[in-house]
């Protein structure tokens, strides 16, 4: 089944006019996000975890348009409610614990820009995890900046609401903090390892966005105490 | 001319009564049924049951009927052909069975839907939703997943939290509509 057919199921009603985005606010074009809905597209109902708020629009997007199984883990809150209590620095420890999934089970994983609110350890930690819970030749999707923080600015989240598969619109919120130094590309891809990036673009926006992969499963695997029959 | 502004314009500085005199040649014209409200609410509202803000149930709740909850339900409620409402004050720590529910208080448990999940602004949703249509406002609380896919009622495959004893492989889900 293709991208084509995914969009094809499309249907136009009046609770997808009611959820639509809002046309206040503007619109930011988007590469990766594509991509990445390509790679779910060979999964029947692929499984996807959304790592920022629940965004209506997203919802009725990937779940009644494209099919996925949608789980919601707002990490921005955890951010934030750690950032408010002042326990930052154990926040390597939270998210070494946060993820019930058990690993390789889920399909895609979208981050959106949640790594530019963490420090090293917590990235690191956080990757890891994701890393751990993607299924083999699933797919992840982050978003980073190139900025350094400005200090006095705002410090504002971003909803990421899709507007297509080429669009989206950022719906900012306050947050407790600003975003932290930005990450070199060297050390987003360590952190990740052993995913591969399989495409990165530089928007105009100074957003790269950053598409990874994990290798497909070896095709012998080692022989387990509770061998599963796989198809 | 003439004719159409003396039937406009109040004569002699009485109050206009426009709508009156061709209200009747209207319904003479057009067979439409002459509206109702008063008793159509009245029928809405014997039809709508009420549980108050004072009420707790600890139980099962099942019922043939549309069901508004304000106050606190654990355990299970199903209204499988019929809307339940979570009313602004409502606290459910509940397995929810309907053909629609409407959040604007709180859920905590796994609401199954044959029809529509709606969480509306300052609504909250703690748990997993199995619906064909879900809608969440700008402003409500939701973690867990949505699946849009299985029929409310189905079990749900074995993928959510407990997949990697698949070993990579991705079961099929129950029903997938194509």
């Amino acid at each position: 089944m293709g991208l084509a057919d995914l969009f094809g199921r499309r249907r136009k009603s009046e609770s997808e006019a009611a959820d639509a985005a809002s046309p206040d606010l503007p619109v930011y074009p988007t590469k990766a996000l594509a991509r990445f809905l390509t790679s779910l597209s060979s999964r029947q109902q692929p499984l996807l975890l959304d790592l920022g708020p629940v965004v209506g629009p997203n919802v009725t997007f990937f779940g009644e348009q494209l099919g996925c199984k949608i789980l919601v883990e707002d990490l921005y809150k955890d951010i934030d409610r750690h950032v408010v209590e002042g326990k930052v620095d154990a926040l390597p420890a939270f998210f070494a614990q946060r993820f019930a999934q058990e690993s390789n089970s889920v399909d895609g994983i979208l981050c959106w820009d949640v790594f530019d609110f963490l420090e090293k350890p917590a990235a690191v930690q956080l990757a890891q995890q994701l890393t751990r819970i993607l299924r083999p030749e699933g797919a992840l999707l982050g978003f980073f900046g190139t900025a350094e923080p400005v200090a006095g600015a705002k410090a504002n989240y971003a909803k990421h609401i899709v507007i297509d598969q080429a669009n989206l619109q950022h719906r900012l919120y306050p947050a407790a903090r600003g975003k932290q130094r930005p990450v070199l590309n060297r050390d987003i891809q360590r952190m990740f390892e052993p995913l591969r990036v399989t495409e990165q673009f530089l928007l105009k926006s100074n957003i790269r966005e950053v598409l990874f992969r994990k290798n497909a499963a070896p095709a012998v695997a080692a022989p387990s105490p509770n061998p599963v029959p796989t198809t | 001319m003439w004719k159409r502004d003396e039937a406009v314009k109040p004569a002699s500085g009485q109050p206009a009564t426009p709508a009156a005199p061709t209200a009747p040649q209207q319904q003479a014209s057009a067979p439409v049924a002459p509206p109702q409200p008063e008793s159509r609410r009245q029928q809405i509202e014997r039809d709508v049951v009420n549980i108050g803000k004072s009420v707790v149930i600890k139980g099962e709740l099942n019922g043939s009927e549309d069901l508004t909850i304000e106050g606190h339900v654990e355990g299970k409620i199903e209204l499988k052909d019929h809307v339940l409402t979570i009313g602004p004050n409502g606290k459910i720590k509940a397995e929810v069975y309907a053909k629609a529910v409407i959040v604007l208080g709180e859920v905590h448990g796994n609401v199954l839907a044959s029809e529509k999940v709606d969480i509306r602004d300052g609504g909250s949703v703690d748990g997993d939703i199995v619906s064909p249509r879900v809608a969440i406002a700008e402003g409500a609380h939701f973690r867990g997943s949505v699946d849009m896919q299985r029929k409310a009622g189905q079990p749900a495959p074995q993928q959510a939290q407990k997949p990697a004893q698949q070993g990579g492989q991705q079961p099929q889900p129950a029903a997938v509509a194509r």
